[in-house]
């Protein structure tokens, strides 16, 4: 490639010709530094609006025109600071993400962009995790699959400059023209094969005083990175342990902690009998009153348990009382809105249908977990937070310092799923560290994850489709849920930029409701309204928010009115969608699933579309429900209907690293048959009585199907979509479909096993946490 | 207060503790080996597997008074030592075939891998889709797919 000389442009005749998207020249800044440092603002580019074409046209709603991830990526814009990127003499080039990795593998897509753009190895760049940086206001917040969205613009941009001013460093040394300079593999390459490497360069090409500059961007014809399958940069620390997550870290003084739960949610200390009893325990340190328990800490984890369990808490009522499933889901009904059919002919049909969601656990692998170290003026702390700018808000606060005083460090994470938009342990942390005067290492148990940790809410989904003849005139979606916290941030985001969002005067959670879901299929007149009822739970998103259980009520409704029309699923689908890439997705999978086929009985398929973050996906699946199989036996396990086959067809726009995002299907893919058959949280008298990973039945290799294929469609745009919760919705609602066509009854309970019998005893609610095994040798 | 002295990854290793802490925190909270994962700490989520003299085992399970000095305990970190390579041909498979998401789980499933693998070639037999179903390590990522095809390529180079 030649080589844009910075002075005297000329992005033509370099052949940086570039897409409509981006065909400005993009700026950012030389830092003056003593290597080579180049700053650039988060958040470039505008919001296309998709055509609308319809059979009887659908208006556009919020979500066709202006979606969850533009509203992140509109935050990013007038808010931001500068992200930088720096290239040190031993040519590593350096760039702290200001992002959460939790395994969707954006450090490893940060490190393509760059090594794309500044054209040197991915091994020569190192992706960091930025810590809190309260400058960048709304744009720190890892959520809404909007880190490539809205980072692809930006960190390109710093990497062209870089190598830019390298190029200029090599062409002043060399005391040739820079136009007659290429680059490649981390070297600036002269004409006669001469090369001088970046990191020889990165003192000589660093400014000496600020300034903007500008460049061009490769266009995708270029990439040699962008678009190429990559394993991810982390995957050999991972696979010999020793990638380091919060308790992994050794900082001095920071002994385990734990903390004794109460037996319902939210309850509350009222006295604690044997404090001094307790303290002088073998390996405790100390034991104290916080706000949400008593915070115990000792030489191991294992005495914690030990004194957890030996404690004598006397507890007050928390924020649900004694309620039931049954009692939310009476509140949340009654919550839900009328449907305001308008006027259709006499002659129409009407379909009704109704869906309940129970409560589900969005517990990571990684327990709830933070480190802390609070001093008498300032405190720091270590966790993986996807919010970390409001952590730090929140520990300052409850601290009582000045936020500046509190430092907040970003560890890699080990899952999140929405969990680690919260930082509740961090809050316990700091809290303990201070009462306890020493730094604490605090790991929630297991069983408190599941029973006091964050939940997604229990909810109902109502539809109501008017059909004439061919076609569908109405259709309306009631979604009443428990309300979803969305504290961490994310509202502020949106209160700070409601004014400029199509959806006028409406509160948080109505906002991004309006904002993700999208008009599927030109159904006519078309609404989707979300009602919320407060129910004292700690919630939070699930890798989504509301999408699977919107999808798997509109893909279920779509199932009933193609049967009223007599079409067949998957050509209803075709006919009626409103995105023509919808329609190719759904081609893909019909073909390479085989849709159609002759099932035996007990067996079925489902197809299913969901489009968000400006992908489309399609999912087909094949669904075995059968005696023998549902009743098969797995010890300690559910295992009930088998998905046998899977395929996936997702349409992202640019795709940066095919691996990661085929991994983000298969495992959004596992969510969604797990959000279908297996996986929910039950509320009995104050308490969720699930409190292991034997209890809530995420999938396992069990339930896996044996065939599961990603098909990962050419691009469509030059822009990239999200793709981290992209993967769940189509899943849930096809494997839906399969099941109900398999089982010959439409489902309206999910997962479809909430309402059987518990296939495990409840653990005890006092103590709060169960004593470790002692047969390990001989059980595996 | 009790000494306890076993060998972990080649090493012999004497701590003070008493009898009945899991091998668990004696590893992790001790020793600072921190490769073996706290996922549950009742033998359900297998994120701790580690392997006692050759065979899989979950440490947050086995209080640290029922181990001696003859007992030899392998965690990932000692995984690549038993085949005298920088890595084992699991760990490798892993890689080749890019599992991990989190990373969280993963060295607990190489180290269930390694054990079905052995166990499956005693009995003289490959590797079926049966033995796959029966591994119950979780992994809240779903990486499932790709663990399953790993063990396949992982078991073809042990």
């Amino acid at each position: 490639m030649s080589i844009d000389d910075q002075t005297a442009p000329a992005p033509e005749e370099s052949g940086r010709r570039l897409p409509e998207m981006s065909r400005r020249r993009l700026v950012g800044y030389l830092v003056a530094a003593p290597t080579l440092t180049v700053a650039v603002r988060l958040g470039l580019d505008g919001v296309a609006a998709p055509p609308a074409e319809a059979v009887v046209p659908t208006l556009p709603g919020a979500a066709d025109l202006f979606d969850l991830s533009d509203l992140l990526k509109l935050a990013a814009q007038p808010t931001s600071n500068l992200i930088a990127l720096q290239v040190t003499s031993d040519g590593l080039i350096h760039f702290a993400l200001p992002r959460a990795e939790v395994g969707q593998g954006i450090t490893t897509s940060t490190s393509m962009l760059i090594a794309e753009e500044i054209d040197a190895p991915m091994s020569h760049v190192r992706v960091t995790l930025a810590p809190a940086r309260p400058e960048l206001l709304y744009n720190q917040l890892t959520g809404g699959s909007n880190t490539t969205f809205s980072t692809y613009g930006p960190i390109r941009t710093a990497a062209a400059i870089a190598r830019q001013r390298l190029v200029k460093a090599a062409a002043q040394k060399w005391g040739v023209p820079a136009s007659t300079l290429t680059t490649r593999d981390g070297y600036v390459i002269r004409a006669d094969g001469a090369r001088l490497s970046y990191g020889s360069l990165a003192t000589a090409a660093a400014a000496t005083t600020s300034s903007a500059t500008e460049v061009h961007l490769k266009s995708p014809d270029q990439f040699k990175v962008i678009g190429t399958p990559r394993n991810r940069v982390d995957a050999r620390l991972s696979v010999t342990g020793q990638k380091t997550f919060a308790m992994d870290l050794k900082i001095p003084g920071a002994l385990p902690t734990m903390v004794c739960r109460p037996p319902t949610v939210n309850g509350k200390v009222v006295a604690v009998n044997n404090a001094a009893e307790v303290r002088a325990m073998s390996g405790v340190t100390h034991v104290e009153v916080i706000r949400t328990g008593v915070a115990v800490r000792a030489r191991t984890f294992g005495q914690c348990i030990s004194a957890i369990r030996a404690l004598d808490v006397t507890w007050g009522p928390g924020t649900i009382g004694t309620k039931s499933d049954a009692d939310i889901l009476a509140e949340v009904k009654r919550a839900e809105l009328p449907m305001v059919v308008p006027a259709v002919p006499l002659l129409a049909k009407t379909i009704d249908t109704s869906f309940t969601f129970w409560f589900a656990g969005n517990s990571a692998l990684e327990t709830n977990c933070a480190v802390a170290d609070v001093r008498a003026d300032s405190a720091q702390i270590w966790g993986s937070f996807k919010s970390p700018i409001t952590a730090q808000q929140r520990v300052a606060e409850l601290l009582g310092m000045a936020a500046g005083k509190v430092k907040v460090n970003v560890t890699q994470g080990g899952g999140s799923f929405g969990r680690k938009l919260f930082y509740d342990a961090a809050l316990e942390a700091a809290e303990a560290s201070r009462k306890m005067g020493a730094p604490v290492r605090l790991m929630w148990h297991r069983i408190d994850d599941v029973r006091q940790g964050r939940v997604h809410p229990m909810s109902t989904s109502r539809v109501r489709a008017t059909v004439l003849g061919t076609n569908v005139l109405t259709y309306e979606q009631r979604h009443t849920s428990v309300k979803t916290d969305f504290t961490h941030g994310l509202g502020e985001v949106i209160t700070g930029h409601s004014a400029e969002l199509p959806v006028g005067d409406l509160g948080w959670s109505e906002t991004v409701f309006a904002l993700s879901q999208m008009t599927h299929y030109n159904y006519g007149v078309t609404t989707q309204v979300l009602n919320e009822v407060d129910g004292g739970f700690n919630t939070g998103s699930m890798r989504n928010i509301y999408s699977p259980n919107v999808a798997v009520a509109r893909e279920l409704t779509t199932d009933q009115i193609a049967k009223l029309m007599k079409k067949d699923p998957l050509a209803f689908r075709k006919e009626f969608a409103r995105d023509k890439r919808s329609i190719a997705v759904l081609d893909r999978v019909a073909a390479v699933g085989g849709w159609g086929r002759t099932m035996p009985a007990g067996t079925a398929q489902g197809v299913a579309i969901h489009n968000e973050y400006h992908g489309v996906t399609a999912c087909l699946v094949e669904i075995d429900c059968t005696t023998p199989t549902v009743t098969r036996k797995v010890r300690d396990a559910y295992t009930g209907p088998r998905v046998t086959k899977v395929v996936f067809a997702v349409d992202v726009g640019q795709v940066v690293n095919p691996k990661g995002l085929e991994a983000q299907m298969l495992g959004g893919i596992m969510d969604g048959i797990a959000l279908t058959l297996t996986s929910s949280v039950h509320l009995k008298n104050g308490t969720f009585l699930e409190g292991s990973w034997d209890n809530y039945a995420y999938t396992r290799q069990w339930n896996v199907p044996p065939v599961v294929k990603v098909i990962i469609m050419p691009s469509t745009s030059h822009e990239p979509g999200g793709a981290g919760e992209l993967g769940v919705a189509a899943t849930a609602a096809a494997v839906a479909a399969a099941y109900g066509r398999a089982v010959g009854k439409l489902p309206t309970e999910f997962p479809v096993n909430h309402g059987q019998p518990l296939f495990f005893e409840p653990k005890p609610t006092v103590p709060p946490v169960p004593q470790s095994p002692t047969n390990g040798l001989t059980f595996y | 207060m009790p000494q306890h002295t076993f060998k972990v990854n080649g090493k012999s290793v004497t701590v003070d503790a008493p009898d009945d802490v899991r091998l668990l925190w004696i590893l992790r909270d001790i020793l600072g080996i921190t490769g073996p994962k706290y996922g549950c700490g009742i033998n359900v989520c297998k994120a701790c597997t580690s392997h006692i003299n050759g065979r899989a085992f979950n440490p947050c399970s086995v209080p640290v008074g029922q181990v001696g000095p003859d007992d030899e305990i392998t965690t990932i970190e000692g995984l690549p030592a038993t085949v005298g390579k920088e890595l084992h041909p699991m760990q490798e498979a892993w890689l080749a075939h890019d599992v991990a998401q989190c990373g969280y789980c993963q060295p607990g499933q190489i180290m269930a891998a390694v054990d079905l693998v052995k166990k499956v070639r005693k009995e003289g037999r490959q590797i079926t889709n049966a033995d796959l179903d029966q591994l119950r390590n979780i992994c809240r990522c779903g990486t499932y797919t790709r663990i399953r095809e790993a063990i396949r390529d992982g078991a073809s180079k042990m």
